[in-house]
């Protein structure tokens, strides 16, 4: 029994969210452009945003970034590179704790700001303030792994999940076992990770696929968009 | 196809550069721009307005997307104006623009409301009983009736049906009509001329059932008596274009920019021009800005500023040098050279009334009307003449009643100004003074009670013995305390003497720095004398909302008469308050009041009405003897003010309705029982007291109003002076009335009127509201009808701001269940033709009705007041007493006679101010316009009128101003009596027709029309008194002439027979309570000034969510910041105002715009948004009118003479409310009263019939 949750938590839930992530997205995109967006709340009120904002995103995209890398990179590269487990471990734990507490600084006053700024709490959605609260449920799980991880520094326990990660991805069968006894602490900031995947298409993260980086590649400063139909020049 | 897909263009080209690559062009998707586009984006624009009774009547674009009008935008189509003259666009403001936010609110009503209680009631009663007689078993049983009545104002609505609701109301008229008589079926319901077919829909079906329309110019306030005193004009005044043509403008207690906001840039034009202009009002308001000078006038005042400015202009411009124009215009357009009996009394002089022809012997050969002969002193022949152009000659004779300066006999004359210079003697005459009354926020000076100064006279011979005459010139300017050199007295020679009424004296009181009068009268005048005219004086209502505005009124009326503006382009006077120009007028009252099935139709003045009936009279503070003059001619002046309205009403000079105790359904069965016409069986029965007019006991059952229908009108929330006694005693629910009435104070009682210890608490038995939006007055109806909103119905607009005629068109049908007023009207007749048969037939209704204005009954009593009630007259109807009618009501056909045009207008035609003409060809017209009825009975072969728009075609068929046919046919009619030809008028026009999709296509000008005193030509604007100077039309006045003397016997006994500074009454509100209450915070008792605000149009857009927003969001008072320093009051603290009438609280703005002694509260602020409950009465904090009750004034009763007889909403008794003082403080508590009531009703369980079964609740 046991076997079964787990292997339906990690081994199917896990394509359940990617399934609606993915196509959630796509439909939103295409059917409903206007709700397309962050959501900013800026034009209501400045206070607590400059430095909750800015914590938070920097903070957020660190991490993401950090887990991106070291979940979906082949263990092989990194025994290629030299990178030992132990040192791959201790990058995790620092690199992402100095994120997370900025992160957590942020999302923090966000979460105040939003609660009890009646201008705020008025014009938010329900969505508005769940994904936010989960998110911050999520990172305190995320922070809170810190500790578990610093009593096996040897990265053992990081590979289970990176080869289940990549399990996941290239639609390898019977990957759920291999997390199957990790600290439960663990598992519950897995299964809320792909809940914000399942809820994804559904609250303002959508504003995500939109991050404006092209910006930064961008050639010259005047910016012409063409008539559409495109006429052919003559 | 897919946004996302359509973004995969990986094999497209990319991006070219261009500029060197500094810019670069994309070749993304570019649909997300059509959100933008999208946004303004319709499907179609319809043409309408707004209803507001805001005078704009500004012509809107109304924008419909997907069947749901989305927003309005101001139209720009008006017809252009003559070179060298602004146009008229753009029109509108930020309130108008609002508006669509009305139709998809929250505050919209859906469906057919009703008090669950009552309706609980009618579903029990009516299993088993016919419609009547449910009503009957409900309202027979007090503790039925006080179930639900009780309860009114406190929530507790369900929906019903149509057909439910319809029954329920044609019952309830069935019943009171049959039980008590149609004319205790009131209905309310103002300004016609802001949505004519909805008026008339209500107005028709209550004339068809003889039930009584009120009047509302008068109740509101907004009506000048001074109007149709000196003019015999309820109000006539210069469209805004007008004010471009003006050299000089003062802006006297008017708030153009924000009042008149789309009017206003014809003032900044004007001043661009080069006007010069005046601003005097006390506070800093929004005109201000505009001013040359600002005179911040003490509240209350302006009389006396008038006064003062009047006599800088006689002084300058007419005694130490005389302007030829002035005196020309004077001796022409005034009565100022008619001539004045010296009566003899306690051995002094006093000036009495106008010498008439009938006074000479031989009646100066005057055979018909002598008495209504004014008569003046020839220059040329020395000798006295009865001029043309007194009232008269306006009946009973054609051809002389006109202005040109000659005798009876057509010889030419010049009267004589004054008698000056030969003079029989200068005689010791007294005039009244007013000034030294004790007043607690007011300065006096210390001058007697009578002013007694030297006037030039001449002895005559009359019939009984020489006696002495002055001119109303020499009067005139004896009265301004003027110094001639005939030495005496109360006169001035220099302006710093203190004396009234010169500048220095009027420093005193008013506060305003003698050289600002000085310099304004003096350029004011000169203005005029280099223009001819062209000097104008704007006033808003401000100044008429005091008890003796007539005051305010005359003393710039005679400013502008010595001047000569009236009646000239740019000039003259302009009182700009409600929308009352109903330019199609004659075209719609016979639609409105059902004249072509019966006339006359009932109505009423309201103000003496809800006096009455909400017994406020029971809490009377003024007393006659304040307002007495001290030079009243000996006469009845003892009792309460009610006992004057009594006086008047038996004698026909003022409408009665309820009229008698008794039903008027059984009258003429009784008079042909006795053998008599029903006038001479009313007259004998009054007289033997066998019948008894109504008025003379208003709170005996007999004579409640019993049902009353409320449409287009905010009644309880905005308008109802004494709001609260109109919870107690008309509706009879909770109420914050703090003061005693006379019984309990033991002070003395009137004499008229019976006295009853037990006040009656809810006179009416049903209280009907139609509207689109739930106001005031829907929460405290029993029955709330949803009706169209201005973007859903057909209808027509007009204003005295413009000469346009514009429409009210369909944007989209009524949403939810919405008719409009038009329809509702038409499915409660229907109901009533259907249930009414259960008790009523065929009825004659004998119809009481005062003596009117401009017909032949206007010259009742010429010389004297008698009354038959004392025995000094026999009742004459029509003459002494009302006028009494038979009119024939068929109640089973109300319905069908509703929808078609009925055969009097063939028979008898149509007529408007004492003119008469034919409608032959215009009914012709409509048969085929409308189409004729088709079915069986009683109206077959009429023309129809079963649409708003039938409605429409009607009145423009039949109104001079929309048909030049009709237009050549009144000038023709006027000319009859003129003798002068007028036709010139309008004959270029006589092929006109103005039809209702024409001005759905564009806004189209009237044409000129007898009905109104100004012309709309290619040569000038719209200015009043422009046909009576320039085609020689008299004033339809006494004497013909512009009145400045008011010598009837009531005016004489109130010291109004010439202008007068009169200083605001003493309310006494403020003693009895200021320390009964305490809440710990101190307390301010100011002036309580309530003007027309910002951020709505009286009550409407209060409730509107973005003029919400706009504003504070609810009500405020503004206070000064020295007085709220005073009491520890800081901006947007919650304040309560009260006094003995009741209390109201609101957020206090604290501004240095508002003046010491004095608060503001814009009037008619909703209390269904944001207001709290009241620490002084418990309830919620009450409206405005909450501290206000009304005061009657005895000499706006007067009726029967000449220019001073009734006319619907011309002239009566008015709302005046603005002598009240209130006490101010920071509340302690602010408690929002959210708890429901303790005693909840059973849910609804009797199904009704034809409904779902659902069982239905109401919370209290």
């Amino acid at each position: 029994m046991r076997d079964m949750i787990n292997h339906i938590v990690f081994g199917w839930y896990p394509y359940l969210c990617l399934t609606v992530f993915l196509l959630g997205s796509l439909v939103r995109f295409d059917r409903e452009q206007y709700t397309w967006r962050s959501g900013s709340s800026q034009l209501l009120r400045r206070k607590q945003l400059t430095w909750g904002s800015n914590l938070f995103h920097v903070g957020i995209l660190l991490i993401f970034a950090g887990h991106l890398v070291g979940l979906l990179t082949p263990i092989w590269v990194f025994d290629t590179l030299g990178i030992s487990h132990t040192f791959k471990q201790w990058m995790a734990i620092g690199i992402g704790g100095v994120a997370g507490v900025a992160c957590f600084v942020g999302i923090t006053l966000l979460v105040h700001r939003r609660l009890f700024d009646a201008r705020i709490r008025t014009t938010s959605s329900f969505g508005d303030i769940a994904i936010l609260l989960i998110l911050y449920a999520q990172l305190i799980l995320g922070l809170g792994t810190i500790y578990v991880s610093l009593h096996h520094l040897d990265g053992h326990e990081m590979v289970k999940f990176m080869t289940w990660a990549q399990g996941i991805l290239t639609l390898q069968p019977g990957v759920s076992a291999l997390i199957a006894d990790v600290h439960p602490i663990f598992k519950a900031h897995l299964f809320l990770g792909m809940t914000i995947f399942l809820l994804f298409p559904f609250t303002r993260l959508v504003h995500i696929w939109s991050a404006p980086v092209w910006y930064l590649g961008r050639r010259g400063y005047q910016v012409v968009r063409t008539r559409r139909p495109m006429i052919p020049a003559e | 196809m897919s946004h996302f897909l359509d973004r995969l263009t990986f094999f497209n080209r990319g991006d070219e550069p261009f500029s060197d690559g500094h810019g670069i062009l994309t070749h993304e998707d570019r649909r997300w721009e059509d959100g933008y586009r999208k946004r303004w984006q319709h499907d179609k624009i319809v043409r309408s307005t707004h209803g507001a009774n805001c005078t704009g009547s500004c012509s809107w674009k109304i924008y419909v997307k997907g069947g749901i009008v989305t927003w309005e935008t101001q139209q720009t189509d008006y017809p252009r104006t003559r070179p060298e003259l602004p146009n008229h666009e753009p029109r509108g403001c930020s309130r108008g623009a609002s508006y669509s936010w009305y139709l998809y609110s929250g505050n919209r009503v859906k469906y057919p409301l009703v008090r669950s209680r009552l309706l609980k009631l009618w579903r029990e009663a009516r299993v088993v009983r016919t419609p009547v007689a449910a009503w009957a078993s409900i309202v027979e049983e007090p503790a039925k009736r006080e179930a639900y009545v009780s309860k009114r104002g406190l929530g507790g609505f369900v929906r019903a049906t149509w057909d439910e609701v319809t029954e329920i109301i044609a019952a309830a008229n069935a019943y009171t009509v049959k039980k008590h008589g149609p004319d205790r079926v009131i209905g309310f319901s103002p300004i016609p001329a802001m949505s004519m077919v909805s008026y008339a829909a209500g107005s028709r079906y209550l004339s068809l059932l003889g039930g009584v329309c009120m009047s509302f110019y008068d109740w509101y306030c907004d009506l000048p008596p001074a109007s149709p005193q000196t003019w015999g004009e309820q109000t006539d005044v210069p469209e805004s274009a007008d004010w471009y043509n003006s050299g000089f403008l003062i802006l006297w207690g008017s708030n153009v920019p924000q009042t008149r906001t789309p009017d206003a840039h014809f003032y900044t034009e004007a001043r661009y021009r080069g006007a010069k202009s005046v601003v005097i009002c006390p506070d800093y308001s929004e005109a201000s800005k505009f001013a040359d000078l600002w005179i911040s006038v003490k509240q209350g005042t302006d009389a006396a500023l008038a006064m003062a400015m009047g006599h800088v202009i006689l002084r300058e411009f007419h005694i130490d040098r005389q302007v030829p124009y002035f005196g020309d215009y004077v001796r022409q357009y005034t009565d100022m050279p008619m001539l004045v009996e010296l009566v003899k009394q306690n051995g002094r002089l006093v000036p009495g009334r106008l010498l008439r022809a009938s006074d000479f012997t031989g009646d100066l050969g005057e055979t018909n009307n002598p008495e209504w002969k004014t008569v003046a002193f020839d220059e040329a022949s020395k000798s006295i003449v009865a001029p043309r152009g007194s009232v008269g000659f306006r009946w009973g004779e054609k051809g002389k009643w006109n202005l040109e300066e000659k005798k009876s006999d057509g010889e030419a004359t010049k009267l004589q100004l004054s008698f000056a210079d030969d003079r029989d003697e200068l005689a010791d005459v007294d005039f009244p003074y007013f000034g030294n009354r004790e007043h607690d926020h007011f300065a006096g000076t210390d001058h007697p009670s009578v002013l007694t100064r030297k006037v030039p006279a001449k002895l005559v011979a009359l019939k009984d013995g020489e006696k002495l005459v002055a001119t109303v010139y020499d009067l005139f300017v004896a009265n301004y305390g003027i110094d001639r050199g005939f030495g005496g007295a109360h006169v001035a020679k220099s302006y710093d003497e203190n004396v009234p009424y010169t500048p220095a004296w009027a420093e005193k009181i008013t506060g305003v720095p003698r050289d600002q009068i000085i310099t304004t009268a003096r350029e004011f005048a000169l203005n005029a004398e280099k223009t001819k005219g062209r000097s104008m004086i704007i006033i808003g209502a401000a100044m008429n909302h005091w008890y003796h505005c007539d005051m305010n009124y005359r003393g710039a009326i005679n400013m502008l008469v010595m001047c000569g503006c009236v009646g000239q382009s740019g000039g003259g006077w302009s009182h700009y308050v409600g929308q009352e120009k109903l330019r199609p007028q004659s075209g719609w009252l016979p639609l409105a009041f059902g004249l072509d099935w019966g006339r006359p139709p009932r109505q009423q003045n309201s103000t003496s009405f809800f006096y009455a009936h909400t017994d406020q009279w029971r809490y009377e503070t003024v007393g006659v003897e304040e307002i007495l003059s001290p030079t009243a001619p000996a006469g009845p002046w003892d009792g309460a003010l009610i006992d004057y309205n009594v006086r008047a009403e038996r004698m026909g000079w003022l409408p009665s309705a309820p009229q008698l105790r008794q039903n008027p359904l059984d009258l003429a069965a009784k008079a042909q029982a006795a053998g008599l016409e029903p006038k001479d069986y009313v007259s004998k029965g009054l007289k033997s007291g066998e019948l008894q007019m109504a008025c003379e006991d208003p709170d005996h059952p007999d004579n409640w109003p019993r049902n009353m229908f409320v449409w287009r009108s905010n009644l309880l929330g905005s308008s109802g002076k004494g709001h609260e006694y109109f919870l107690k005693h008309l509706l009879g629910t909770t109420h914050g009335v703090q003061g005693k009435d006379l019984g309990e104070t033991g002070k003395k009682k009137p004499k008229e009127v019976a006295w009853h210890d037990d006040a009656p608490k809810g006179k009416l038995d049903l209280l009907v509201t139609l509207d689109f939006r739930m106001s005031t007055t829907c929460v405290y109806s029993d029955i709330v009808l949803p009706t169209a909103t201005w973007y859903e119905k057909n209808d027509l607009n007009t204003s005295d701001m413009h000469p346009f005629i514009h429409p009210l068109t369909s944007a989209v049908d009524p949403v939810w269940e919405a008719k409009s007023d038009w329809e509702i009207y038409k499915a409660i007749a229907k109901a009533f033709s259907r249930v009414s048969p259960e008790v009523l037939g065929v009825e004659k209704d004998v119809v009481m009705t005062p003596i009117q204005h401009d017909s032949p009954g206007e010259i009742a009593q010429a010389l004297d007041v008698k009354e038959w009630k004392k025995g000094e007259i026999d009742p004459i109807p029509g003459k002494t007493m009302p006028a009494v009618t038979v009119v024939e009501r068929d109640y089973p056909n109300l319905y069908k006679r509703f929808t078609a045009l009925g055969p009097l207008m063939q028979k008898l035609g149509n007529g408007v101010k004492g003119m008469a003409w034919n409608t032959e060809h215009e009914v012709e017209l409509l048969k085929r316009l409308n189409g004729e009825v088709t079915e069986e009975g009683a109206t077959k072969g009429l023309a129809r009128i079963d649409t708003d728009i039938d409605a429409t075609e009607v009145i423009l068929s039949l109104a001079p101003e929309t048909n030049g046919e009709v237009a050549v046919k009144a000038w023709d009619a006027l000319g009859k009596t003129t003798g002068l030809d007028h036709t010139h008028l309008a004959i270029p026009k006589e092929d006109e027709k103005i039809r209702f999709r024409d001005v759905v296509a564009q806004p189209r000008k009237i044409i000129s029309a007898p009905t109104w005193s100004g012309l709309e030509s290619e040569k000038v604007c719209y200015n009043a008194g422009y046909t009576n100077v320039h085609e020689l039309i008299p004033w339809r006045t006494l004497s013909g002439r512009q009145q400045l003397y008011q010598d009837h016997l009531w005016m004489r006994a109130f010291g109004e027979a010439l202008c007068v500074y009169r200083p605001p009454v003493d309310l006494k509100a403020v003693k009895p309570v200021i320390d009964t209450k305490p809440n710990g915070e101190k307390q301010i008792v100011l002036n309580f000034i309530t003007p027309h605000q910002k951020w709505g149009i009286h009550s409407t857009y209060t409730d509107n969510l973005l003029m919400l927003t706009l504003s504070r969001g609810g009500p405020i008072v503004w206070i000064s910041e020295n007085d709220a320093k005073k009491v520890g009051i800081a901006d947007n603290d919650w304040i309560e105002a009260y006094n003995s009438n009741g209390a109201l609280v609101a957020r206090a703005v604290v501004s240095q715009r508002v003046k010491d002694g004095m608060c503001m509260m814009y009037h008619a602020q909703e209390k269904i948004v944001n207001v709290p409950g009241s620490e002084v009465t418990g309830q919620r904090g009450g409206i405005h009118n909450s501290v206000t009750r009304v005061v009657v004034k005895p000499t706006h009763m007067i009726g029967g003479y000449a220019q001073q007889a009734y006319g619907f909403n011309y002239y009566g008794t008015i709302g005046t409310n603005r002598d009240e003082f209130v006490i101010i403080r920071k509340m302690k508590t602010v408690d929002w009263l959210d708890k429901p009531t303790a005693d909840q009703p059973e849910p609804l369980t009797v199904a009704p019939k034809n409904a779902p079964e659902t069982k239905l609740e109401a919370a209290e």
